[in-house]
């Protein structure tokens, strides 16, 4: 009996010590978008980025609040939640989605592995798959880096440019991130 | 052999104390296991402040000062612009011949703080003020149900003086606005603020108006679409029974249209006032909207952004 409870425990711990290592965070990442046309160049950036990387399932989650998207120009931020996010009505986007090709990479081993994305992203409460690339750097000090490149279309989100600025906004919008990852401890 | 039953129940009544240790801890072991990251994310992005943006589309509701300001480092390039009286008929074009303008540079030194400077033809007035902002309607994690700005304005005549041959000071130029403004965005299209005012001045007409005028102003704004809203502005002075103004000044009111285009605002307006500075509009709107005393304006707004 004694055996078999001692088992169940050391199974047990094991069971959260695994769970407690795989799983990493961010609530700091930087999410930042880039409209470029000939008549301007729109840039803006989000430091308060939270996301869940599972390095065990290669499951990853980003939750993007609008609002803290920061434009150099203020008035523009207001024009960008209040005429083309609705941010009061959205308020926040949202990725789900996996690291395809997560088997491998060996996490033990520090160096940066080309990684393969496969999720759902949602904005404005419309979602639409997303596929991408991007790269996963493990470094000596455990934490994990991850960057990606991709672009969206405006039009897939149901967000209107009216004609008038139609020459100053890109119909395709590049998307960067880049998550500093630390284990989740909790 | 009643001792080895004793022990023997002793025994299952641990191994059942045990059992339910065991299972309990494979309870929350498959709980904190089943907590997918989806809902460790919502745990972390829970609850945050969200502060309300655009009561307004711009710094004016038509006359009188929105709770809107400059963002710091941001500067508003202002061009008001009132015609003379649709009643003045045909040989002065319903008002069109006749131009009253207002020019203003207000600037953002931080989030919370605006200062402006402006001109105007009425009296040829002079005009500085500070707008301060005290507090943001929120929702989320802090709650304020409506937004609060302080502001205060001089106006400064420079006219000629009508009597130079006697002794005139130059604090009788001056007239002075203080305003608090309260106002909360209760949808996203409708936005309400209410104004209570005094104004001051310096030097008044006659010893029977008082130097100090209180009043209150309503506004609003109704959008209609994204980019084009319907506002509307009505000042309420409380002026004394026997002051001589009482018989000259109407308060004002004014109806316009806000259309917003990137960086541009216009409003298109029709009001009974001339002047489009405080102590002017309201408390010396010498126009009445029933005499057909109306008339047809407009404000542009540039902003530029500064850093």
């Amino acid at each position: 009996m004694k055996t078999i409870i001692t088992l169940f425990f050391a199974l047990l711990f094991s069971i959260s010590a695994m769970n407690a290592q795989t799983r990493y965070f961010t609530k700091t990442g930087t999410i930042s978008f880039f409209s470029h046309t000939p008549m301007e160049d729109i840039n803006a950036e989000n430091n308060q980025v939270t996301s869940f990387l599972d390095i065990d399932s290669g499951e990853m989650v980003f939750a993007v609040l609008i609002r803290s998207f920061e434009f150099k120009k203020s008035l523009m931020e207001e024009h960008f939640n209040e005429n083309y996010m609705d941010s009061e009505k959205f308020p926040k986007s949202q990725f789900k989605g996996s690291i395809v090709n997560i088997n491998k990479i060996d996490f033990s081993k520090p160096g940066k592995y080309e990684i393969q994305i496969n999720g759902n992203l949602t904005i404005r409460g419309e979602t639409n798959q997303v596929e991408t690339s991007g790269t996963l750097e493990i470094k000596e000090s455990g934490e994990i880096d991850g960057k990606s490149t991709f672009n969206i279309d405006v039009d897939a989100y149901g967000i209107e440019i009216p004609k008038l600025v139609k020459d100053k906004i890109a119909k395709s919008i590049e998307i960067s991130c880049d998550m500093n990852y630390q284990l989740y401890k909790k | 052999m009643a001792l080895p039953m004793i022990n023997l129940i002793a025994i299952m009544r641990m191994k059942n104390q045990l059992c339910s240790i065991v299972l309990v801890f494979m309870l929350t072991g498959t709980i904190s296991r089943s907590q997918s990251l989806m809902d460790l994310l919502d745990e972390e992005t829970g609850n945050q402040v969200e502060y309300t943006t655009a009561t307004f589309k711009s710094s004016r509701i038509i006359n009188g000062h929105s709770i809107e300001r400059m963002q710091a480092g941001q500067l508003d390039f202002r061009i008001h612009h009132r015609f003379g009286t649709l009643n003045s008929g045909a040989y002065e074009f319903w008002g069109l011949d006749q131009a009253n303008i207002h020019l203003g540079l207000e600037y953002g030194i931080t989030d919370w703080v605006m200062i402006g400077i402006g001109r105007g033809t009425y009296q040829k007035t002079f005009d500085g003020f500070v707008h301060f902002s005290i507090l943001r309607q929120s929702s989320g994690k802090k709650t304020m149900p409506l937004s609060l700005s302080a502001y205060t304005t001089m106006a400064i005549n420079s006219l000629k003086w009508e009597n130079p041959e006697q002794e005139n000071y130059f604090s009788s130029r001056l007239a002075y606005t203080f305003h608090i403004m309260i106002a909360r965005k209760f949808s996203e299209r409708l936005s309400l603020q209410l104004s209570p005012s005094l104004v001051h001045k310096n030097m008044v007409e006659t010893l029977l108006d008082a130097n100090d005028l209180f009043s209150v102003g309503m506004g609003g704004r109704f959008k209609l679409t994204k980019r084009l809203s319907i506002n509307g502005e009505y000042y309420y002075v409380f002026r004394p029974q026997h002051s001589t103004d009482a018989d000259l000044f109407y308060n004002s009111l004014s109806l316009g249209l806000d259309i917003e285009t990137g960086g541009h605002v216009f409003s298109l307006l029709i009001t009974n006032s001339q002047p489009m500075v405080e102590k002017g509009f309201i408390t010396e709107t010498a126009g009445s909207w029933l005499d057909g005393d109306i008339r047809f304006g407009f404000n542009i707004s540039r902003v530029f952004a500064l850093k």
